[in-house]
């Protein structure tokens, strides 16, 4: 029961290896940037025998680090020429420790802001339309008969066989909408002829055009026709997205 | 009721008032057209300075590239009894990984693990699906790796005015040269 118990803390304690020698440094009070590898290493060891005996399941991540510091501890054990611009072994643990310690802090500090959400919030989003944005009364949601107008002028301006196509190459109709949602989202709307039209060639054409429907009735954006302009436009559906 | 004439200071809080994200100066000035660009930064001055004197509950913060009106963090406990918190809080790992990505954007998986010492690849899912990061490209070398980058949620979660705005801005990849106690951001643990 009690080593059940155990069990649930330890994997809470130490997220890493890493956690862990910062536990074990701090615990033996040593200086980060002396660190006795060799009392280090046997305290690390000590450890990792100790949940094997509580029965955790060790992560590889935790032995790799029992090996490095090994591997540090018998370098140090070797006779240091002074003529060697050999550095303290040493450091090769102190460097991603002091990064890691940076990270903590980091995100320590990172924690401690007002979090949106928690400690401060905004007015629920509503999404408004401001003047620049072509979506007004005086426009309608575009039919489907205008769609495939807009579609057939479209292939009617191709240049007929000016172009051989030499390799089957495969856009699939699905990487086309999820290229249209990435650009819609950076953008927030985009006219169906720059759509269509990206990529002249009749099968692209047909693609993309395939893609439009297909984000269309995901109701991931809508079409909107402007009456005075005629321009149909994709807009991306904020309140589905958000 | 009292004629009010429209001052421009007020005119701003009324379109951070109605605003759906941080509003920037750009979209600011173009709703104000006949006001130049400085009489529009000192009425925003005015205006936050006028917040802050109050002590109302509601204040204006530099936040993501615009301007925004946030409730005052000690008045949360009331808030959140009237509704449920959209956002939830991040654990120590997400906020580890996610500093990594912030500090050292743009970075790869294998840069965020190498840090950590642990496999990331499910907390990076998480942050991505929360929007907090995104996927900047790719690396041009071998296996093309992703690389990561923070969002503009991230620094409206946050509550920062951009990336240079982040806690602790002293550069990171230094850390490996021998620095002074004090600079360290780690003295807590050096113990001499």
């Amino acid at each position: 029961m009690s080593s059940d118990i155990y069990k649930v803390e330890l994997i809470n304690i130490f997220e890493g290896p890493m956690d862990l020698l910062i536990h074990l440094i701090r615990k033996n009070e040593v200086n980060i940037y002396e660190i006795p590898i060799s009392q280090i290493t046997d305290r690390y060891l000590e450890y990792i025998e100790w949940m094997k005996s509580m029965n955790v399941d060790i992560a590889g991540d935790f032995l790799v680090m029992a090996a490095t510091l090994i591997q540090i501890k018998s370098r140090m054990l070797l006779p240091v020429h002074d003529d060697s611009d050999e550095k303290d072994p040493s450091l090769e643990i102190t460097k991603p420790l002091l990064e890691y310690l940076y990270i903590k802090s980091a995100a320590g500090a990172l924690s401690k802001r007002e979090f949106l959400g928690e400690h401060t919030f905004i007015r629920p989003q509503v999404k408004t339309h401001s003047p620049g944005d072509p979506l007004h009364d005086h426009e309608i949601r575009v039919d489907l008969f205008e769609l495939f107008l807009a579609f057939e002028r479209i292939l009617e301006k191709l240049p007929s066989d000016i172009s051989i196509e030499l390799s089957a190459e495969k856009t699939s109709v699905y990487d086309r909408m999820a290229e249209i949602i990435s650009l819609l989202s950076e953008k927030k709307t985009l006219s169906f002829y720059e759509l269509v039209c990206s990529y002249p060639v009749k099968s692209q054409i047909i693609i993309s055009f395939l893609a439009i429907l297909e984000i269309v009735k995901n109701n991931k954006a809508v079409l909107i026709q402007n009456t005075d302009t005629g321009i149909i436009r994709l807009f991306l559906n904020e309140r589905d997205h958000a | 009721m009292k004629e009010i004439m429209p001052e421009l200071k007020y005119i701003i809080e009324t379109l951070l008032f109605v605003s759906y994200e941080p509003l920037t100066l750009e979209k600011m000035k173009s709703a104000l057209q006949s006001f130049d660009l400085s009489a529009i930064k000192e009425a925003i001055h005015e205006l936050k300075n006028e917040y802050d004197n109050l002590e109302k509950g509601i204040y204006l913060v530099e936040v993501a590239g615009g301007y925004q009106l946030r409730t005052r963090p000690e008045y949360a406990d009331w808030i959140r009894k009237l509704i449920q918190p959209p956002i939830q809080r991040l654990g120590q790992a997400a906020l580890e990984t996610l500093a990594i990505i912030a500090y050292k954007q743009p970075v790869l998986r294998s840069d965020i693990e190498y840090i950590r010492g642990v496999d990331s690849s499910s907390i990076i899912r998480m942050l991505l699906a929360r929007k907090l990061i995104k996927i900047t490209g790719r690396k041009d070398i071998p296996g093309r790796p992703l690389v990561y980058g923070t969002t503009r949620v991230f620094l409206e979660t946050f509550g920062l005015k951009d990336i240079k705005d982040l806690p602790v801005s002293r550069d990171i990849s230094d850390l490996g040269k021998p620095v002074s106690p004090e600079t360290s951001g780690v003295d807590e643990f050096v113990k001499e």
